[in-house]
Formats: C-alpha cells, sequence, structure tokens
C-alpha cells in the first residue's frame, strides 16, 4: 500500500497513467507487476484495476449496468450486485450516471476498480468530493484489500488519509520525488514540535517570548488560540502555563502535537497555492 | 481500522483472481449496454426513429416533394438510408463525443478489453439499433402500400452494411476527434445538409445539377440511391454507389485510426 501524494500539478496523476500505460514516459524505466506497461499490453490491464480521477461511465447508464460490463471484462469477477449493496449504491442502481452526486461516482469508479480481483490497483483520489460516511467506506475498503494481499497505489491530497492507510508515502513535486517513507519514519524526523492552546484573546506576547529559549516562536492564530513553536519538554510547557497564570488566565484545550504528515508535506513542497 | 462494520468486507474477499474475460462475452456485455442506452435516449429516438417515421408517413402521404407514384417506393428507400445515417454517423457521433467527455472510453481501455473489441462494441451496437430500425421503419412502408422488389433485398442488406460501415466511421472519426459540444453542433448540421441536399428527400435526379452531381458521390447519396434501384427493380445497384460507400469507409476508417482520442 503506498500513497502518492504531491500538490496540484506535482505529476501524481502522470505517474499513474504512465503506469497504467495510457501515457509513455519520456524517460526512466517503468515495471508494473514486472511488465512494462507501455502501449497498456492486454495481459498486464487483466491484472490491474484503475479508478481513474473524475471516474469514467457512459453519461446515461445505470451504475448497475456499468458495473456488470466492467466485471464482464474480467474472468472471476466479484458479485456486481453484491458490491453495489457495500458500497452503498442501490438506491443509485437506476439513476442515469450523470446524475449520480460526486460521491457515488467515485464509489461506481472504486467498484469498476476492483470488481474484476485485480493484484494491483490503481487509485486516483479516490476520496476526492466524498462525505466523512464515504470516505470512512472506502477507507475500510482499501484497508481490506491490504489485508487480501492486492497492492494498492493511491494519490491523494488527504495527509490523514495516507498516514491512515500507507505502508510507505512517496511525496512528489515538480514530477521529481521529494521524499519517500513510511508515515512513520517521514513524521519522526525532524525536531520541530508544536504546542497549541487555547486562553483569553489578546494576551501579551512579548512576555511569553522573553521567558522562552530564543529559537521559540510564538503566535495568536486566531482569537484566543495560541501556538508555540519549539522543542516542547516539561520546563516549556510549566513556563507557558506559569504565564497564563500571571494574566490571570487558564490555558484551556491544550495539545503537544507531533509533526503531522502534513507538516512535512508543507516543509518539502512550500506553502504557496498550486494552481 | 476500527469500525461498527467489521464484517461488511470478509477475509478473502478480494484476494487476488485476475484474469481477462471471455472475448465474445465482452462483447455482447459492451454492445448490449451500448444498444439499449442508445434505444432508451430520447433525443437518439427521436433521431433514429421518430423523425425517419414521420419523414417515411409524411412523404408518402403529403405531395409536399413532386415525386413519381407510388411516392412510397421513391421515399422508403430514402428513409432507410436515412435511418443509417441518423444511427451511425449523428448518433455515434454525438454518444462517443460525451461519452469521452465522461471518461467511458477511458474506463474501458484500462479493463481487460483488448482495443478491437472496444470499436467492435459499438459496431455492433450500432448494427442492433439499425436492424430495429430496418424492422419498424418497413412494416410501416409496406403497410402504406410499399411492395418492393424481393430480388433486390440481399443487394439492400449489402447496402445498409456498407452504409453502417461509411457513415459508422465518419461518425466515429468525428466524435473521437472533436469536443462534445462541438461534435454535437457538426453531426447535427451534417446530417440536416444530407438530409435535405445528400439524396435523402430529394432523390439524387431531382437535385439542381451541381448538388446532385456531388450528392452521388456522398454517402447519404451513394445509399438512398442504391437502395432505390436495388428495391425498385430488384438488380444490383451497379457500382458507383457500392464504391462510394466503400471509399468513405476507407478514408474515414484511415483517419479516425490515427487520429481518434480516447478522451
Amino acid at each position: 500500500m503506498l500513497a502518492l501524494l504531491g500538490p496540484n500539478g506535482a505529476g501524481k496523476t502522470t505517474t499513474v497513467e504512465i503506469c497504467e500505460g495510457f501515457l509513455d514516459a519520456d524517460a526512466g524505466e517503468i515495471r508494473v507487476l514486472g511488465t512494462d506497461p507501455a502501449g497498456a499490453p492486454e495481459a498486464l490491464r487483466a491484472r490491474i484495476g484503475v479508478m481513474p480521477q473524475g471516474g469514467g461511465a457512459y453519461p446515461g447508464v445505470h451504475a448497475g449496468e456499468m458495473l456488470r460490463l466492467v466485471a464482464a471484462c474480467a474472468a472471476h469477477p466479484l458479485d456486481p450486485a453484491w458490491l453495489l449493496t457495500v458500497l452503498g449504491l442501490d438506491s443509485a442502481a437506476r439513476t442515469p450516471y450523470k446524475r449520480l452526486s460526486g460521491g457515488q461516482q467515485q464509489r461506481l469508479a472504486l467498484a469498476c476498480a476492483v470488481v474484476g480481483r485485480p493484484e494491483l490497483v490503481f487509485l486516483d483520489e479516490p476520496t476526492a468530493g466524498m462525505d466523512p460516511q464515504g470516505r470512512r467506506l472506502v477507507w475500510e475498503l482499501i484497508e481490506a484489500l491490504r489485508r487480501d494481499g492486492v497492492a494498492v497505489l493511491l494519490t491523494t491530497h488527504l495527509m490523514e488519509e495516507a498516514e491512515a492507510l500507507a505502508d510507505d508515502v512517496v511525496i512528489v513535486d515538480h514530477g521529481k520525488v521529494v521524499a519517500h517513507g513510511s508515515p512513520m519514519a517521514l513524521t519522526s524526523g525532524g525536531q520541530q514540535r508544536e504546542l497549541r492552546f487555547r486562553a483569553k484573546p489578546g494576551m501579551d506576547l512579548d512576555g511569553l517570548a522573553a521567558s522562552l529559549p530564543a529559537d521559540y516562536r510564538a503566535a495568536e492564530t486566531k482569537s484566543g488560540r495560541y501556538l508555540v513553536q519549539g522543542r516542547i519538554d516539561p520546563s516549556v510547557l510549566s513556563t507557558i502555563t506559569a504565564w497564563c497564570a500571571q494574566q490571570g488566565a487558564l490555558a484551556d484545550d491544550v495539545q503537544v502535537a507531533r509533526r503531522s504528515l502534513e507538516d512535512v508535506f508543507l516543509e518539502l513542497t512550500g506553502k504557496e497555492l498550486r494552481q | 481500522m476500527t469500525s461498527d462494520h467489521g464484517t461488511r468486507f470478509d477475509p478473502g474477499t478480494f484476494t487476488p483472481d485476475a484474469g481477462a474475460g471471455r472475448p465474445l462475452r465482452m462483447l455482447a456485455a459492451q454492445s448490449g449496454v451500448e444498444m439499449r442506452l442508445a434505444l432508451r435516449n430520447g433525443e437518439q429516438v427521436l433521431l433514429t426513429l421518430l423523425i425517419p417515421v414521420v419523414l417515411l408517413v409524411g412523404l408518402t402521404l403529403l405531395g409536399i416533394v413532386p415525386l413519381p407514384e407510388p411516392r412510397v417506393a421513391t421515399v422508403a428507400p430514402g428513409v432507410l438510408a436515412l435511418a443509417v445515417m441518423s444511427t451511425a454517423f449523428t448518433g455515434q457521433a454525438i454518444a462517443l463525443g460525451f461519452d469521452r467527455r465522461y471518461g467511458v472510453i477511458r474506463r474501458l481501455a484500462a479493463t481487460a478489453l483488448p482495443r478491437w473489441l472496444l470499436v467492435a462494441g459499438r459496431l455492433v451496437a450500432m448494427l442492433g439499433v439499425v436492424v430495429v430500425q430496418m424492422v419498424i421503419l418497413v412494416a410501416i412502408a409496406v403497410a402504406l402500400g410499399w411492395r418492393p422488389a424481393a430480388a433486390g433485398i440481399g443487394w439492400a442488406v449489402l447496402l445498409v452494411l456498407l452504409g453502417v460501415a461509411a457513415f459508422g466511421s465518419l461518425g466515429i472519426l468525428v466524435g473521437g476527434t472533436l469536443r462534445a459540444d462541438v461534435t454535437l453542433a457538426v453531426a447535427n448540421l451534417v446530417w440536416f445538409v444530407l438530409l435535405l441536399a445528400g439524396g435523402i428527400v430529394i432523390p439524387v435526379g431531382q437535385l439542381p445539377g451541381a448538388i446532385g452531381a456531388v450528392a452521388q458521390y456522398l454517402p447519404s447519396g451513394a445509399l438512398a440511391e442504391g437502395l432505390r434501384t436495388a428495391l425498385a427493380t430488384g438488380t444490383g445497384p451497379g457500382l458507383t454507389p457500392v464504391l462510394v460507400l466503400v471509399g468513405w469507409t476507407v478514408v474515414a476508417g484511415g483517419i479516425a485510426v490515427r487520429a481518434v482520442r480516447l478522451r
């Protein structure tokens, strides 16, 4: 289970499409299940499942018809009716594809990707546009795929998704790999720690900065919400609470955050908005 | 992952057991879906059945266009040609244009479906719709008094098949290369022009000189005139219509093979 992370335009979809054989690589050597995917040979396509970004179905087709069609292309498919039911698409079974909600279209696309019992599944942003329930369901399915020995390549913007599901994470930007490792390894590197808490708004931060070591930073991120960046140890924590007490405030909802995958991601790919 | 639905996916559910389906089953599944879609899409049915039926009945019963008696003998072959053009060209181009926009061609190209089946499935679906059209239109024409020459029916079937090939290649070329909304406009415009000036409603011989000369080399004129000759006289339509239809198929198909994009 590998997650490919990267900002918009980083080359995630391009990478996946090269692996699926829809695009030819400009350089380098690609092997998918030991085969060169260029030109998408049938023998390879029979072994992989693909969930393209934005789904893919006839505009007027019913969900059940589409899934049965994709199932017919495989030798030993899962039961399409069962798959529709577990993915919550029964109520949409007679609705034309173009009238399905974004989440329903995504779930149908996911069903099409797994119905043929593939060895390897490419999921390009599988939870984009899904509500939290839909996302849970998809995560559960991906977890089941992994359990049953299906290799999964997932692209996502959601750090939470990559952290929860992936054995390995590859962060790409401008078409290059900028980091590679397990979520644990990627997030445990680096010294940065942070502490967040709530208190009354508008407290004097200069006093706090003066009582903390020089490389620490303190800020009020929103009214009444504070962020201290630096190595958080017991003495720093007591300095902060003492400062709050001086101001007659109680530090509430105190959270010491481990560096998240999102922090790693933003550090590596920058914070400016991508097109 | 913890979940309230721990039993939703039993262990082993997704254990890989990959492989390609049987080609005939894939063909049947794809063409079955596409044929059903064509027959339940209101705009497609308007184009492929309602308009041909209205023209068949209207042109036979009303003397808007001067035609030799019995009028139905001239009208019916033209309407059969129109039905082929509507399904294989306009209907196919529009369907393919929107199928590409909705990513279905990509979706199918990512399954084990061989590339030749991707095209064959569409052709079989087209032929299926054309069979439905022919049955309905011929039944109505016969009810209106049409008595086609039995000896020409074999030729007519051949011409219809060649017509599906020629119009189908053109439809796939247009729908497979242009944007969906451009395809919609082009396919409908061409349909309308060929209907009036392409030898379908008005026989090639009755069109004004230059237009008539061009029309016999258009797939619409070749198919309609070929059908008129075969079904009126029971003899072969001559070489010209056959060569015209084959020529359009080869040219459009040849370009389509290179130019058609999956999305």
